[in-house]
């Protein structure tokens, strides 16, 4: 149950950032999900993602939506604010907390309900201004809290636990963010942290809206046998067409990459992300390359994983709204206000 | 017909076809009668419609200064040929109608009691000016000519407005000019000028200021300071965000770097656009929305989130005829239960209830004041008649001690000083607890939610946890009633009163006067927040007969009093005046007489 607070023991000699933090520190309170849920190890990757960055979780600000995955901000950095906001509707929470505080770390996390069924147009509008926030999306194909419906990315002939089959086409967040314009696409596992653990950290460094979608198996309602989101469908079609490694800003770049096939991507704090092809004929900065693969490996039931698409620098909100850098929220009032002096000469036009 | 001298006391009504840019002659006619000193209420009466309906703006010309529509026509412009028959119609006995003699009239639109006055208004325009568009305004700017001469207003002022509406355009004001003498060179050569209904030159709008509510709401936020809005457009809302958005790019971005010091975003719905105002005031800005019926509908899951979980929000609802889309173009006030208690469970909302532009602009300050006081959301309604239509008000005051209420919000300091928080504890037992900004300080964290929470802020499920909050914000509505700005009473111990809400007042005034001069005194209440402040209570007790008057079907404010006071509701009269029209001093006399009498039969 959510309420519990996990106990926070730290053990002496537990490797610390230089922050002074440990992992510990970047944890939440103690899950109420199903034992086996992606969710949960998500949530882990988040933790993990947090610590290393080396970001001060108080300067984190969480938001969810509803369902069993917009729980799971409860989960991790006990020390920063998080909302549960409605069903579907968190990125405007978030659009307008970032409007009036641009300076902390917006997580979003989200379920395929919340964000492809009763969200979509707010998801889709999210990315249409480029909130800069990192949005996750813990894809499984059901709606898990109201007890396994199918959700929006049902895939077409998955069957639920009751036996119904799913004819509807799904909606593919990756596909969906590729045509808003989103500037940092891509798609993981739960069950693959190596792979997902850099993505997050590219994508919270990334500045404008990065859009995870995290397949991620509901081990209650819809990881059985015949359903396209189980843990075994998903190692089996899992296809990851781009690696991504994400470097810190002056951290060297490691041995073990092959110089010619690694893409290095700057990103605006100077970190950066490597990409290097798995699938030789992919190109992560060609939007369209990147939709018609997709839509090729779709069609032989592949689930193509990876920093799918990068552009960096596109405007974000701030930036098309040529906002102050000062954050709203703190700009002393007697900026803001006119004074009763320029109250009297605007009046003149209404005489 | 009477030949009876009427000055400064009359009505003029003006019936155009709409895109035809008939609204800037109509807005210069009343502006020059308001120069001359003589106040003037102005209402329009437009179609949902960018181009080609019927649309009336109406000028009540009245040297008593009443705020209300007049419910009568003395001098109507007939520009509109689809309208003809009905416009003749609603003239008063013994009043006029000017209209275009270009064409032939029909021959059956005839009145005896009526003086019908032609003006060849299109075969001047289109002898003296060039080009189609000029020609149609032009013909506008003529009858403002012709009405000049009949009603003796003063050219020199008309000269004047002219002057400053084109200064950036010089070669218009000649061409307005010379529109307006043909007019008026027209109406002395035929007619006997000027009228016995004429407008004399008075000192009485010295001080003064001709503004729309939504444009006086804009001021209000903008000097409350807020930085964040968020909105979807929707009439007669529309005005309100366009304005700050003017009034933003005037004041408010930086002359060096051209940074802006605001944040507008045009959202994608109503749902986001409440979403949005919520998340910039969890986030520490002020924020805010406007909208009207329509909108508040869709926003209703969030409103009640925002009550649920103590985010301060400002919304502005300026509403309009409902039900559903109803008539976006007329006025009313029906929206006042669907706000007081917006969206699923127990939710009670403050609302405020500006009377008039002027009461837009420092009603909005309050609104954000009270709004981060309380930690909830606020309302202000207002309605299409003051968001609108121009309203002649004293010029608006700032006081430079202003500083905003930001309520109880803890900083790092005093977070660094405490052993721990937690976001619902009411440590000063006013029902209203401290609440911290993201990213100020590791100890201030909390997870806002809208399911169950206890005092710390955690998830429950438990029944006196949950209770606990939920009884704390009903006593929180009790420390509202306190704060909220208190109604306007006016007493003299009669046992008959009149009680009513926003844009009601001018004609509940207006009719209270009329009722005094046929012996009939009324006290008179209006109330300006819900909830009902200390005095409301009171005032029904001591009176025999209160008449409710509002602009809804169903008795809202009624409803709502007996709701929050349990108050005897024998004693509450409704005076329901809901067909989409500013309301009239007139109506609620012919309402208040008829069921006196109806006492008094029984
Ligand atoms: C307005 C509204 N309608 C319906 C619900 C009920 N509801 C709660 S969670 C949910 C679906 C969640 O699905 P998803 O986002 O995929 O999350 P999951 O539980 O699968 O992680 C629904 C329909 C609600 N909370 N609010
Ligand atoms: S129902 Fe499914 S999604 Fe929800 S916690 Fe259980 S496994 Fe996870
Ligand atoms: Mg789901």
């Amino acid at each position: 149950m959510s309420f519990i607070r996990k106990p926070k023991i730290n053990y002496s000699g537990q490797r610390r950032n230089s922050l002074g933090l440990t992992v510990r520190d970047y944890e939440g309170g103690m899950s109420t999900l199903c034992a086996g849920c992606g969710h949960d190890s998500i949530t882990s990757a988040l933790v993990q993602a947090f610590f290393e960055l080396e970001i001060e979780p108080h300067r984190v600000a969480k938001l969810s939506g509803i369902g069993c995955s917009s729980k799971t901000p409860a989960y991790f950095l006990s020390t920063a604010h998080g909302v549960n906001a409605v069903h579907g509707r968190m990125p405007a929470f978030a659009t307008g907390a970032n409007a009036a505080a641009r300076d902390l770390y917006y997580i979003g996390v989200s379920g395929d309900g919340d964000s492809l069924s009763i969200g979509l147009g707010q998801f889709s509008h999210a990315m249409r201004r480029n909130l800069d926030m990192l949005y996750v999306i813990e894809n499984n194909g059901v709606y898990g809290l109201t007890k396994g419906q199918f959700s929006a990315s049902a895939d077409v002939g998955s069957k639920a636990k009751k036996g119904e089959v799913n004819e509807q086409r799904p909606i593919d967040p990756v596909k969906t963010a590729l045509a808003m314009g989103c500037g940092f696409v891509a798609r993981s596992f739960s069950g693959d942290k190596q792979q997902l653990l850099p993505l997050l950290k590219a994508a919270l460094k990334h500045r404008g809206f990065a859009m995870i979608d995290v397949l991620s198996p509901c081990v209650t309602f819809n990881d059985h046998e015949d359903s396209t989101k189980s843990y075994a469908h998903t190692r089996q079609f899992y296809h990851p067409a781009i690696d991504a490694d994400f470097i810190a800003p002056r951290e060297p770049i490691r041995a073990g990459y092959d110089e010619g096939q690694a893409v290095p991507i700057q990103l605006h704090d100077g970190s950066q992300v490597l990409l290097r092809k798995v699938a030789p004929d992919y190109d992560p900065t060609d939007r369209a390359a990147a939709f018609t693969y997709l839509q090729r490996c779709e069609q032989q039931g592949e689930i193509v994983t990876g920093l799918l698409y990068i552009e960096s620098g596109r405007p974000t909100m701030h930036d098309i709204n040529r906002s102050t850098a000062t954050q709203l929220r703190d700009m002393p009032y007697e900026e803001l206000n006119p004074g009763a002096a320029a109250l009297a000469e605007l009046q003149k036009r209404f005489r | 017909m009477s030949e009876l001298v009427r000055v400064n006391d009359f009505v003029i009504k003006l019936a155009n076809v709409n895109g035809t840019g008939s609204a800037s002659a109509n807005s210069l006619l009343m502006k020059a009668i308001f120069r001359m000193g003589v106040p003037v209420v102005g209402k329009n009466y437009f179609p949902s419609n960018i181009q080609g309906l019927p649309t009336w703006y109406e000028v009540r010309v009245t040297h008593e200064g009443y705020m209300a529509r007049a419910g009568q026509v003395d001098v109507m412009v007939a520009m509109n040929a689809q309208t003809y028959a009905q416009d003749l119609a609603e003239v008063a006995s013994g009043g006029y109608l000017v209209y275009d003699s270009t064409w032939p009239r029909t021959e059956q639109l005839q009145r005896d009691d009526v003086t019908i006055l032609g003006v060849p208004l299109a075969r001047m325009a289109n002898e003296n000016f060039e080009g189609a568009r000029a020609r149609i305004l032009m013909k506008n700017v003529c009858y403002v000519g012709a009405l000049a001469a009949l009603l003796d207003l003063d050219l020199d002022i008309i000269r004047e407005l002219l002057e400053q509406t084109f200064a950036s355009k010089p070669q218009l004001v000649g061409a307005n000019l010379k529109a307006i003498r043909l007019g008026y060179d027209y109406a002395c050569e035929h007619f006997d000028c000027p009228l016995p209904l004429r407008v004399a030159a008075l000192d009485a709008t010295a001080g003064h200021i001709m503004i729309d509510g939504n444009t006086a709401a804009a001021l209000g936020c903008l000097y409350a300071g807020a930085t964040v809005g968020a909105w979807y457009p929707i009439t007669p809302s529309t005005s309100l965000m366009d304005a700050f958005s003017v009034f933003c790019h005037r004041y408010r971005i930086d002359e060096q770097s051209g940074e802006k010091n605001f944040c507008i975003v045009q959202a994608e719905d109503e749902l986001a656009a409440i979403g949005m105002v919520l998340g910039a005031n969890w986030a520490g800005a002020r924020a805010f929305t406007p909208t009207s019926g329509p909108g508040i509908s869709l926003m209703s899951e969030f409103i009640g989130f925002a009550y649920f979980t103590e985010i301060p929000a400002v919304l502005f609802n300026v509403q309009r005829v409902g039900p559903s889309t109803g008539m976006p173009t007329r006025t009313q006030q029906g929206d006042l239960l669907s706000c007081a208690y917006a969206s699923h469970g127990d939710t009670r909302h403050v609302l405020l209830f500006p009377a008039n532009p002027q009461e837009c602009f420092s009603t909005a300050v309050e609104a954000f004041d009270l709004a981060e006081r309380l930690q909830t959301p606020v309302m202000v309604l207002s309605d299409l008649d003051i968001g609108m239509n121009d309203w002649m008000v004293p010029e608006l005051q700032w006081d430079e001690s202003y500083r905003p209420d930001r309520g109880k919000v803890l900083d790092a300091a005093e977070l660094e000083q405490m052993e721990e928080f937690y976001r619902y504890v009411d440590r000063d037992g006013d029902a209203i607890c401290a609440r911290t900004l993201p990213g100020t300080h590791p100890r201030g964290a909390f997870f806002t939610r809208g399911s169950g929470h206890n005092e710390k802020g955690g998830y429950t499920e438990d029944a006196a946890e949950y209770q606990a909050i939920v009884d704390r914000l009903a006593r929180k509505w009790e420390t509202a009633r306190t704060l909220v700005p208190p109604s306007i009473v006016e007493e003299q111990g009669s046992d008959i009163a009149i009680l009513t809400i926003g844009s009601g007042d001018g004609a509940a005034r207006e009719a209270r006067a009329m009722l005094a001069a046929r012996g009939l005194g009324f006290d008179y209440l209006r109330v300006r927040a819900f909830p009902f402040d200390a005095a409301v209570a009171g005032f029904i007790e001591r009176h025999q007969r209160v008449y409710v008057v509002e602009q809804n079907r169903d008795a809202q404010l009624r409803t709502m009093l007996i709701n929050d006071l349990a108050v005897d509701p024998e004693k509450l009269h409704p005076v329901l005046l809901y067909d989409g029209l500013p309301i009239s001093a007139g109506s609620i006399v012919a309402t208040i007489e008829n069921d006196l009498a109806r006492g008094a039969a029984a």
